[in-house]
Parts: C-alpha cells; structure tokens; sequence
C-alpha cells in the first residue's frame, strides 16, 4: 500500500464530477482489489467491495459508505469559442474567477475560468459576485478545434495539486469527500489483517453531491443490517468558529440526531474511548445532508450513524484538514466493525437510555 | 371508548416528552395502553411501534393506520461559557413564540427558562423583529460551561414544559399534533376487531421529514393507509374572508390534497359518503398546505391509496394546544365507520 | 401528424392526481396496439407490449397529468381562492381561463393592489365563475380544476396548452404502433402525479422494475430574447439530457439515445437544463437504481396556457425512439 499522504494526494486529484466517477472507480477499484473477497459496481456506478466476515450464516451485514463524487461544472453552451457553464452540485461561484478546469471533452481539455475584466464593469457590477451566464470557461483553442473537441454537457473539474500545510495538515480540492473515501480504504486495509464476525462492505457512493443517489440505490442494493456513512463537516476558520463547527485535529465527529440510531452511537463513543481516539460531537436536528440521511430510510429502515471529518473552506478547492483526523476515522470504523458480534443488533431495549443518560466526556 | 377515557389519554400522552429521533418515553407510555388490545407488537430500526390487531377473517385487505409520536421541540448543539444551553429546533418550530417560554431540558425533565434581551435594553428595530432560535439560549441555572455540559450534554432534547388540562369547553395541551391522532389509533385498537387485520403503527420522525411512515410503510405493503393527524385550525378572527384552514368543533378535517400527496379521490369519496349517511359532521382541510405520513406511505413500493383524517387543532407546533373533545371523537367514529365498511371490490375498481 | 389525435390530448382534463378522463382516452388509443393494460393504484396507466424474450425490459415514461389549480376556499360573494397544483406562476394566471370536472369555467384575475409595482402573488388572485354567492358556486372547497387554451398549428409550431406533457403522450401512442417488432419488453407509462413531485412514475418504476427507463417529457430553450444561455433550440431536433437538477442522465442511456439518432438520421441536440425534472429522475432511484434518461421536446413558455413546440421536434423524436427499441 502507498504511504498513506500520497493516497490523500492521488484521490485529491483524482476526478469525478457527479455523474462522472468512472475513470475515479477505476483507481480505487485497483486500490481496494487486493483487499477484500468481491468487488462490484452497480447501475448507478456505486462501487461495492466486500470482506467477508468470520460469523456463522446467515451472517449480518455492515455497510460503510462514503461518496466520491466531488462538486463541479458542465458545459451548456458553446459561445464564440468559449464554453458557458453551469454547477453540478453545490459549487461556489464566489471562488471560481481564476482557477484552472480540465475539461472531460473527447479528451482532457486544460482551460481557466474567465469574466470580463473589471476596468470595463460598473462600480455595482464590481460589488456583486459574477453570474453564472457571465462565467467563462477558455481552453485556448479555436472555435473549429472546440466543435471537434468538447459538446455541451460534457464535465468539468478543477485542477488543484494538494498543497502540504505545517502540521500535516492538507489543503486541496475535493477532500470533501476523498478524505472519507482515504479513511475507508484505511479501515479495509487494517480489516484485512483483523478477523470479524460481520460481513463488511465498503461502498464508494456516487452523486452525493446532486442529492444522495448513490447512498439511497446502493442501500437498497446491499441491505445492511447496520450502516456508517462517512463525510466531512464544517472546521472552525477564523470566519467561522461558533456553534457548529468543530476543531481540526481533535478527532471525527459523530452524529447525535433523529438521522441516527442512539444504541449505535453509543457502541461507537465507545469503540472510541477504548482506543483512546477523539473524537467530537455533533447534533444534528433534522437532515444531516449526508449519505446517511438517504440510507437510514432504505427498505425497512437501516440503523445508522455518521462520522465526520472536520475540513475548512468547504466546497473550495482548498479545503483543508488534518491528516490525523483522517486516520483517526479509518481506526475507528475498523474497531467497530471488528467489535461487532454476530448476534449483535441495535435495538430499543433500554427505553429510556438517550442521550441525556450517556456519561459525559 | 367513553369521553374521560379518551381525555385522560391524551393527556397523559401529551405531557410525554418525545421529540423526533426520541421516541423511547412514547413507546413506553403506549405499552400498556395497548397491552391487551394488539395481537402483536413491535419495535423497528426506526423505532416505529408496530402493533397488529387481528381482523375477524372476512377480508383479506392489508390495512395501515398510522399516528405519529414525535413532536417538535429543539436539541442542544452547543454551550456557552456562562453555563447557556444553544440550541436549534428539530421539526418547525415558530421562532417568534420562544421568548420568555419555560421548557424541559432532558428526560430528567430539568426546568429551563428561554428569556431574552430585555426590553429596556433593545433598540426599536429589535423590538419589531422575531428572533431567530440560533439566537436565543436555554438558561436551566448553570453555573458555567463545565456545569451545563455535565447536566444537559450535547444532543440533549429540549421541550415545551405544559402539563394537559382542560380550559373551558377545550382540551389544552402540547403536542396535540399528534397525540390526538394517537389517542384515536388506540381507541379504534381497543375496539371491535375489523374484518381485516389491522396495522396500527406508531411512526417515529414525522416532522423531521415523514421518515418513520417511509419505512414503516414499506415493511408493510398495505393495500390502504389511513393517516390520523393533529392539523391546523386558523379560525381566529380576521378582516380578509379567506379560508381558516379548519375550524375547531366543526368535525374531522379530511385532506384533498397538500403538499405531501393527493388523497386517493375514490377514499375521500367513500369516507364523505359515509360522514353524510351516519351524520357524522367533517369538514376539508384548506388544500395546499402541510404535509402528513401519507406523503412517504402513498409513495412506497408500487403505491398506496391513502387518506388523512385529523382533529383540528388551534396553535399547534406550539407551547399550548387546544382541541375539542367532539371533534376528537367525531374523528374516531368517522375513522372506524370507513375502515369497517372498506371493500376488496372498491381497491380493485378504483 | 395526427392533429385530431393531439388536439383531444391536449384538452383532455387531466390535473395531476385528476387524471381520469385523459386516461381513458390514452387507454382507447392504446389498447388495440397492446398486449395488456393496467391501471396502478396511484392511476398511472401502464401499457405493456411484450419482445420476444432476447431483449431488455424497458419503461417509456410520458406524463399524462397536467398543472392546474384547486379551489382553497369560497368567500360570501361567491369568489374562489385557489392553491396551485403544480408549477403554475400567477404571471401567467391573470385572465386565464380554468375548467372544473363538471364544466364550470372560470376568468383568473388579480384583486386591486395598492402597491402594483412588485410581482402578484398567489393569494392575490381569484377565480370568477359568475357565481352571486357562496351558496350560488357551482364548485366547492377541494374541486380541481385545469387552464383552457385550444390547440393551433402554425406553420411547423404547435401552440396550445398541457403540450407538458402531451406531447409525450402523444409520441408514445405513436410509437406503439411503430415498435410492435421490437425484440424489446416495452412498458409505455403514462404516469400521474409528475407536476407535484414525480409520484406516479417512482410507484411504477418499482413495480416494474425495469432494466433501463427513458423519460419523454418537454425541456426549456435558450432561442428566446434574452433567454439564459442554453443550446436548445426549437426545430433543431429533440434533446438528449444530459442533466437537469434532479438527475444526470446515465451515459448508458444517454448513448443508446445518441446512436438511435444517428442511426435514424434525425438531428438531436445535448440538453443541460437549469431548473425543472423529469420523471427519470424518480425512476433512476428506484430499490437499487435503474439506468434512466429523458428524450426532450424542446419547448418554449412551459407551464403557461401557451407552450410551443416545433412538430418536426415531435417527428423526430418517434423516429429516434422508433430506432433505440428497433
């Protein structure tokens, strides 16, 4: 296995706009091969991989997952030469003036993203954010070179080398979410070598960023008896440090919420406090925009939680996080799948047992 | 079942405190009420109850009929340095009528107050603005952070502190919506079997988006669903003459359509029919607005006919509720009456 | 093209969860072409014409609900407050006329407004069904009711109101007739519900459970003043989407639409739409997730009593889809 940073590096840089994950699939599917007992991908190109567990049959099954996709763009229109766009996900226009973008034409097209310059825009034009019909992307070609090459609805992403921070702390594109997506793939290569009663199933979720698809199909398709999804979460910034953010390098967070099964929590708060790795908590009243949100109510209903990575300047294509928190979330999901029993089911048996009757950290 | 009955019921079970995720002092609350009445009874991944009441035989019709059990109410996300609780609600809460409410913190129940600037000290442009909930505090006395994070740890919940009583002709209470569609799903469990078997669930997670039915639905394929509901009634003066959504002492509110799903025009027009011949007053609600478990149960596996029914009630997601026991009452006969007098004929040409 | 067909497709009263009569005028027009029909329990109409067992099992969905409006309340003088169903915009309201089921019409207008300066809201309009009072209103709280506009062809345009979603209606029919060799298990949808949430196509979807699902529905264009930049243009062929905001078309369908054209030899044009679905987009995540994908009719003013379309667009479309099932 690749030292664990220059994973980081390559899923980073890795593409896979939703909707467009497959040359992404591919790269983890030589990652993971080694690792586990079978490897699928399914219609909506979720890629599914199972470690198959010591238990007797019929053998109960946990479902980890963590999507791939990243936030990006798409071409709608060809104008004169220059490509008109439009978000796929929930991209920021606010950082996109300057960046460099490939795009996914009939090849790996390298272009910038452009508007007019301000020397020619009213002083009220200056102050707002650029529109996306004033956005721009230029590949430098002419405009019979663009016909051959790129068609509207073809994707793009943007191109960002990971950038090494002090501390080991990482800033690059798309963390959100090849961060979890590195953690899983360190839970499986630490499972490998552990024994476990479940079977175990690790699943690179596609189109989160459009809506949790990935996570509802594949839930449906795996039916687990238990469920993680693994994602980011908003780190304090200097901008940003009140209620619901929480610090670098002190841990994942888990959910605490209606999205999440309490008995489930509590087993792994604590997996967490054996193995003496922080961790933080994090309340969420409703929707917690995650995988999580989508799997909890496949089929019959799946028990399910949810770790998160703190990152910063989410959606930006410099998010940052710390490497340690990285690890830390492979550890743990690792020690709660190994710690599972067969017999083991979350259930509603201690009535009474919320929150409130938890010890305090 | 008798009147009193029926009010002791709802208001012990509107006192309960069982916000959206947790649910556990309903379910417990229920048990014994169903023990006895349910030919089986059941917990799922959700933590829906799922009850059976054997039908006598004579159909085959799978039948659901659902109340949820969760109410609105807020969790804590966060502490201050001075020992205040930061909370954010879970479910639509009105963040206007918070200020100056007492709540309860946890499911030791601790006494907590929500109050706010005080007046003297707001500018005029303060006065006239709702606060918004990620603003206000929950105080239940702490001394410091340490204090408040021992007492009410993250994730704690937070509720509305009414006790149920009854003011003047009306029932007042918490949570009404949808302890009234509750306390009407045990009644008809305590009643005569039904020719069918009848699914009678308990749903988790209504307000946090109709979750518990979803699923709850799913595992049980019914042919017909009946969804009993707490809903709003705007029958408070006004100059404009629009619609009051529904009125209070006016009957069950049937749904023709909100922003969740179209009742099946064929169960309307079979549960109306049935109004009309029995005498039973009801009334529709104002179509377009809200949103029931017949959202997510009409929408699982090949579809679901499903119709609400519900008891109007004025001020609810609020403090204080109020419903009157008629219209309670009405509610359970008109649903009774359309479950016994349900067809396999009727499914099949419709 | 068959204007008698699509002019009753387009008046055919239909609102979404009230789509009764228009499909039993589906269901007469579909039936001698098909192996079996039915009816589901949220009314979608299912048309089943069996392959030959080599080739996939495969849903065309065509939404045969229409937008339209539900009285919310009658005042004392007899005026009618209404809620929408679907997407409909007050703009496109004012003055327009509605049908109820039992023939009623009714004039849309605006109530008199202080401030005329902002855009009208919802609330602020009425419908006028003539009525002298409450008492004297020939519909009641709960009585859907569709928008009136006839059905003109000018020129290669076709003008009228509910071509969303006719006019896929009307290309599926077409279509059955065109497909009675296809190896393929076809499954024509004529979903219901599609204008309030996708509803009718997710509950068919599952118990279908096809290999693959296309949508034909109509799409916006980018060929109007100061339009939004868009490359869809009326007359230029149908679209292939290739997203809109609730689904990314999967590439095995969006491919199998490619070729289709190319082996028709009709032109097409790639889709990325900016606001607005189709019923793909609730098939695609339907239990594990299912190949899906939509066949655009480009269209102009959707959702107003007025859309147009380009009746080439319609012809080609059938060719193209005549093709993918061949």
């Amino acid at each position: 296995m690749k030292k664990n940073d220059d994973l980081l590096r390559q899923l980073s840089e890795a593409t896979g706009p939703s909707g467009h994950e497959e040359s992404l699939r591919h790269q983890l599917e030589e990652l993971w091969r080694p690792l586990v007992t079978t490897l699928r991908s399914d219609a909506m190109g979720n890629l599914i991989a199972m470690q198959q567990g010591t238990g007797p049959e019929p053998r109960p099954a946990v479902m980890a997952a963590a999507h791939m996709d990243e936030i990006g763009l798409i071409v709608t229109q060809i104008e004169e030469g220059f490509l008109h766009i439009a978000p796929i996900g929930g991209t920021d226009r606010r950082v996109l003036l300057g960046l460099e973008v490939l795009v996914h034409g009939r090849e790996d097209i390298p272009g910038l993203i452009g508007t007019r310059p301000p020397h020619v825009l009213s002083t009220e034009e200056r102050k707002k954010t650029v529109p996306w019909e004033k956005l721009f992307v230029d590949v430098g070609l002419p405009a019979e070179k663009i016909a051959q090459l790129i068609r509207v609805g073809d994707p793009i992403s943007i191109r960002q080398p990971l950038l090494a921070l002090e501390n080991k702390r990482f800033a690059g594109k798309a963390l959100d979410n090849r961060a979890s997506v590195v953690a899983l793939t360190l839970a499986l290569a630490e499972l490998v070598q552990r024994e476990h009663a479940w079977d175990f199933y690790a699943v690179a979720t596609v189109q989160e960023e459009v809506g949790l698809k990935g996570a509802i199909t594949s839930a449906y398709g795996v039916d687990p008896q238990l469920a993680v999804a693994l994602d980011v979460t908003f780190a304090k910034q200097e901008d940003d440090s009140k209620t619901g953010v929480f610090a670098l390098d002190k841990g994942p967070t888990i959910g605490l919420g209606p999205n999440f099964h309490p008995q489930l929590f509590q087993r792994i708060e604590a997996a967490a406090k054996e193995l003496e790795i922080p961790y933080q908590l994090e309340p969420t009243p409703g929707a917690s925009g995650t995988d999580a949100w989508g799997i909890q109510v496949a089929r019959e209903g799946i028990p399910t939680s949810l770790l998160s990575i703190p990152v910063r300047y989410m959606h930006q294509p410099v998010e940052t996080l710390a490497w340690q928190d990285v690890e830390r979330t492979g550890r743990l999901l690792a020690a709660l799948v190994a710690g599972l029993e067969s017999t083991y089911r979350p259930g509603w048996e201690n009535e009474g047992d919320g929150p409130s009757a938890r010890s305090n950290q | 079942m008798k009147r009193e009955k029926l009010i002791e019921i709802l208001q012990s079970l509107s006192d309960v405190m069982s916000t959206s995720g947790d649910e556990s002092l309903m379910r417990q609350a229920l048990r014994p009420l169903l023990a006895g009445h349910v030919d089986e009874m059941r917990v799922d991944s959700l933590g829906n109850l799922i009850t059976l009441k054997k039908g006598t035989g004579e159909s085959q019709l799978r039948v659901l009929v659902t109340a949820h059990i969760d109410e609105v109410g807020m969790i804590i996300v966060d502490h201050t340095t001075d020992g205040a609780l930061k909370v954010r609600a879970v479910g639509g809460i009105d963040d206007r009528l918070l200020p100056g409410l007492n709540v309860c913190v946890g499911k030791e129940q601790l006494p907590g107050v929500m109050g706010v600037k005080a007046i003297h000290h707001s500018t005029a442009p303060e006065r006239l603005r709702a606060i918004p909930i990620k603003d206000l505090s929950v105080d239940i006395g702490a001394k410091d952070k340490k204090e408040a994070q021992h007492l009410a740890p993250l994730g704690t919940r937070v509720t509305f502190s009414t006790r149920a009583h009854p003011l003047g002709e009306l029932l007042a209470g918490k949570a009404f919506d949808d302890r009234a569609g509750c306390t009407a799903l045990i009644a008809l469990l305590h009643g005569e079997p039904f020719p069918f078997d009848l699914h009678g669930v308990f749903t988790v997670q209504e307000e946090v988006g109709l979750r518990g039915a979803r699923v709850a639905g799913y595992a049980l394929e019914p042919d017909v669903a009946f969804v009993l509901e707490g809903t709003i009634a705007d029958d408070l003066p006004k100059k404009e003459d629009v619609s009051l959504t529904s009125e209070i002492g006016k009957g069950p509110v049937l749904t023709v359509m909100d922003h969740s799903y179209i009742s099946a025009p064929w169960l309307l027009r079979h549960t109306v029919k049935l109004a009309e011949e029995l005498g039973i007053p009801y009334q529709f609600k104002q179509p377009g607005i809200g949103g029931t478990d017949a959202g997510a149960i009409h929408l699982t596996r090949g579809g679901v006919p499903s119709l609400t029914l519900a008891v109007p009630c004025r001020y609810i997601h609020g403090p204080i509720s109020l419903l009157k026991p008629e219209d309670l009452e009405a509610t359970i006969d008109l649903t009774a009456a359309a479950l016994r007098n349900l067809t396999a004929e009727q499914l099949a040409t419709n | 093209m068959n204007l008698e067909l699509l002019t009753k497709l387009t008046q055919a009263f239909g609102p979404s969860g009230y789509e009764d009569e228009i499909r039993a005028l589906i269901q007469e027009h579909a039936a001698p072409w098909a192996d079996e029909l039915r009816t589901d329990p949220l009314g979608n109409l299912i048309v089943h014409h069996r392959g030959n067992g080599q080739g996939e099992k495969i849903v065309l969905a065509a939404h045969m609900d229409e937008i339209g409006v539900m009285v919310s309340h009658v005042d004392k003088e007899g005026y009618l407050r209404f809620t929408r169903i679907g997407g409909v915009y007050p703009l496109h309201c004012i003055g327009s006329r509605v049908r109820f089921a039992n023939g009623t019409q009714g004039v849309i207008y605006l109530e008199h407004r202080e401030d005329a300066s902002t855009s009208p809201k919802l609330t602020q309009l009425y419908i006028d069904v003539g009525a002298a009072s409450k008492d004297d209103a020939p519909v009641s709280v709960g009585a859907p009711a569709a928008f009136v506009r006839p059905l003109v062809q000018q020129g290669t345009r076709l003008i009228s109101k509910t071509l969303d979603d006719r006019i896929g209606c009307y290309i599926l029919l077409e279509l059955l007739q065109q497909v009675q060799d296809s190896p393929h298990d076809l499954y024509l949808l004529f979903s219901t519900q599609e204008e309030v949430g996708l509803r009718g196509a997710r509950t068919a979807a599952f118990s279908i459970n096809p290999d693959l699902a296309i949508a034909v529905d109509v799409t916006g264009t980018g060929d109007t003043p100061k339009a939004l930049p868009m490359a869809v243009a009326l007359g230029d062929g149908p679209a292939i989407k290739v997203q809109d905001p609730g689904m990314i078309a999967h590439p095995k369908v969006r491919q199998l639409l490619v070729e289709a054209a190319r082996k028709a030899e009709v032109p097409y044009q790639l889709e990325v739409l900016r606001g607005g679905t189709t019923d793909a987009a609730a098939m695609q995540l339907t239990r594990a997730g299912i190949p899906s994908g939509t066949l655009s009719i480009p269209c102009r003013y959707v959702h107003s009593p007025s859309e147009m379309v380009d009746s080439q667009d319609v012809e080609n479309a059938i060719k193209l889809l005549t093709a993918a099932l061949a």
